[in-house]
């Protein structure tokens, strides 16, 4: 099943990707005709106003959502062609989500939430546990642990988010609006632990309708328009 | 990766509305777990009322013919000649005449009503004895020399009876304003019958009533046990033509135990099959809510099925997890139900055993609980099945949605 492509070093690559929604009688083109590179190791924004198509293209880079046509390349790996069942093992080993909703299960605990994805991949008990509680620690959680989300601030939520999303070591974070739902200082912390882990060797893609953000923060930022890339920038950082 | 604790983790999130659904299975497996608790012991409980392990006993006893009108002595009892005319057939041991009257007992300035039956004397008293293994707790069995004595019940000893105060051997007891003896205890039985009780010799009997013209039952033991079904046929045969009745229009009945066993037993078991049929009815019900409940929860967790796929969990997973928690729930409604079906089961018996003066151990099987436990659990998980796959079905963008 799996097609090595020459990948030019881009570790994602959207090719010509689409996706249409039908909607009734009409069709909604939410992305049409989008082709991006990432290397591995960038900082990319995709910034757009809303209804941009900014959120599918995301989900489509993190193999929720399947093109309607084109090719998702992840590391030389087509992933558009993969069942429904190696997609969710795609997502769990090589791609941890931040939702700007946080998105937490309320039924389990910071820790448990921590733990969750390394269940899923079933990784041994004991070593989640040992894991979970380094990750915990390095995002200063750990006295939150037996917590339920709905007893914890939005910003150690989205920290907790953080932590899930690291569980598995993936190479790629993406992150929907991570600062949506934060306030400004809240919001400025999250991007430094963002940056923290670009740092690390780390490859980030966040959507945001922020530019402030993305100019501050990314690398390359991909401007979106009616589901088309209307332009892209490289910011020089320090 | 641990289904089970995410399942509990999720019910006990769940609101009472969820739980009112489990009521079908909780009555159902009440039902079941009640009705095989009560109806083991009613089994024992009749098996122990015929006072004897000796499965060679054959009864014979008076009965209406159903064609004498009202009142005009229905019960055609059994002669002294039907008793000779038995004694005599080939395939038949010895059979024993036997009597119970009903009469007063005056004892420690009380008086009770009770019954009293007749020991025989010379062969067939130890026939007798044997057949009905009696056995004394203190004291001793009967004798042809004694005259004015008396063996007495096990409820008189226990203080069971009304009287006051334990009986023991050496005590005079008055029967119909006469004095008598106690020399002896008979061992319990569990018995109502054999453990309230007083054994007289003939002669004593007769001297109180009047001579004995007429048999309550007869006790008949078969020449050879393994053909007691052929005796019993000899025995109709027999009273048939005596008695002068076509086959069909008896006035008399000849049992024996196992027969009487097979008899009540039927009864418990048209009983048994009803309650299964209304049990299994709610359970099927219980089923249903259980779908309903699940399809709701799928519902109401579209968020989170999003959440679980976006971080890894495979369809197969998804699909685990809900059914599991089905399952879990299905099982919860059993557990509640096995435990009042122990509860109800257990004092039942108690409720039996304080009526008939018996003393059954409950039976409460370990693997009665164990299957319904596992069976109230399969119940829920295939009643998940569809919502489960529902869940696991869930696009996830659409699902992270909410």
């Amino acid at each position: 099943m799996k097609k090595e492509i020459d990948s030019d070093k881009a570790f994602i690559r959207l090719n010509n990707v689409a996706k249409y929604y039908e909607m009734g009688e009409s069709v909604v083109k939410a992305v049409d005709g989008v082709s991006i590179d990432i290397k591995r190791g960038d900082f990319v924004a995709v910034m757009g106003p809303s209804g941009s198509g900014k959120s599918t293209a995301m989900n489509l880079v993190g193999s929720l959502d399947m093109p309607t046509k084109g090719h998702i390349f992840l590391d030389g790996e087509d992933i558009s062609s993969l069942n429904e069942s190696e997609l969710a093992q795609v997502r769990g080993k090589n791609i941890g989500f931040i939702f700007q909703q946080f998105n937490l299960i309320p039924t389990l605990t910071v820790f448990e939430n921590v733990v969750l994805p390394m269940a899923l991949q079933g990784v041994p008990q004991y070593e989640r546990e040992e894991k979970a509680e380094k990750i915990l620690r390095r995002l200063d959680l750990l006295d939150r642990r037996e917590h339920y989300p709905n007893q914890i601030s939005g910003g150690q939520q989205q920290r907790v988010a953080i932590a899930r999303a690291l569980a598995n070591d993936p190479e790629v974070i993406l992150a929907d609006e991570p600062t949506g739902n934060l306030d400004t200082k809240t919001g400025l912390k999250v991007m430094d632990f963002l940056t923290e882990l670009n740092k690390e060797g780390r490859t980030i893609v966040f959507v945001t309708h922020s530019p402030e953000l993305a100019k501050k923060y990314a690398h390359t930022i991909y401007w979106l328009k009616d589901g088309k890339i209307e332009r892209v920038t490289k910011e020089r950082k320090k | 990766m641990n289904y089970f604790i995410l399942a509990y983790r999720n019910l006990r999130k769940k609101g009472i509305r969820s739980y009112l659904t489990l009521l079908g299975i909780c009555i159902g497996i009440f039902a079941v777990v009640s009705l095989i608790t009560l109806s083991n012991g009613l089994k024992l409980a009749v098996g122990s009322q015929f006072g004897v392990s000796s499965t060679e006993l054959i009864t014979v006893e008076g009965a209406g013919n159903g064609f004498g009108h009202p009142g005009s002595g229905q019960v055609n009892p059994l002669t002294q000649r039907d008793l000779q005319e038995i004694e005599k057939l080939s395939s038949v041991k010895a059979a024993v005449g036997r009597v119970i009257v009903a009469g007063k007992i005056e004892f420690n300035n009380k008086v009770v009503f009770g019954y009293a039956t007749n020991i025989p004397s010379g062969k067939d008293r130890d026939i007798l004895y044997q057949q009905i293994e009696a056995k004394t707790a203190v004291g001793r069995l009967l004798k042809d020399s004694d005259s004015g004595k008396i063996l007495l019940g096990y409820n008189f000893y226990a203080n069971k009876v009304g009287l006051g105060r334990e009986i023991v051997p050496g005590n005079k007891v008055n029967i119909q304003g006469r004095d008598f003896e106690v020399v002896g205890i008979v061992e319990k039985k569990g018995s109502f019958i054999f453990d309230n009780i007083v054994f007289m010799n003939e002669r004593d009997i007769e001297s109180l009533y009047g001579s004995i013209e007429e048999w309550d039952f007869i006790n008949v033991l078969p020449r050879d046990k393994k053909e007691i079904d052929k005796t019993k046929e000899d025995i109709e045969k027999l009273l048939r033509r005596l008695r002068d009745v076509k086959v069909g229009e008896e006035d008399f009945t000849v049992s024996t135990p196992e027969a009487s066993l097979e008899q009540v037993n039927s009864i418990l078991n048209a009983i048994t099959i009803f309650i299964i049929i209304v049990a299994s009815i709610s359970i099927f019900v219980g089923a249903i809510g259980i779908i309903n409940t699940m399809t709701t929860s799928v519902l109401e967790r579209r968020k989170e099925i999003g959440i679980m796929k976006a971080i890894g969990a495979t369809n197969r997973q998804i699909f685990m997890q809900f059914f599991i928690e089905s399952g879990v729930l299905g099982l919860i409604g059993g557990a509640i139900g096995v435990i009042f079906g122990v509860v109800l089961g257990y004092f039942g018996i108690m409720g039996i055993n304080n009526f008939i003066g018996a003393e059954i151990q409950p039976q409460i099987s370990i693997y009665l609980i164990f299957f319904a436990l596992l069976g109230s659990f399969l119940i829920g998980a295939i009643a998940g099945i569809l919502p489960a796959m529902r869940a696991a079905k869930q696009n996830p963008v659409e699902a992270l949605r909410g």
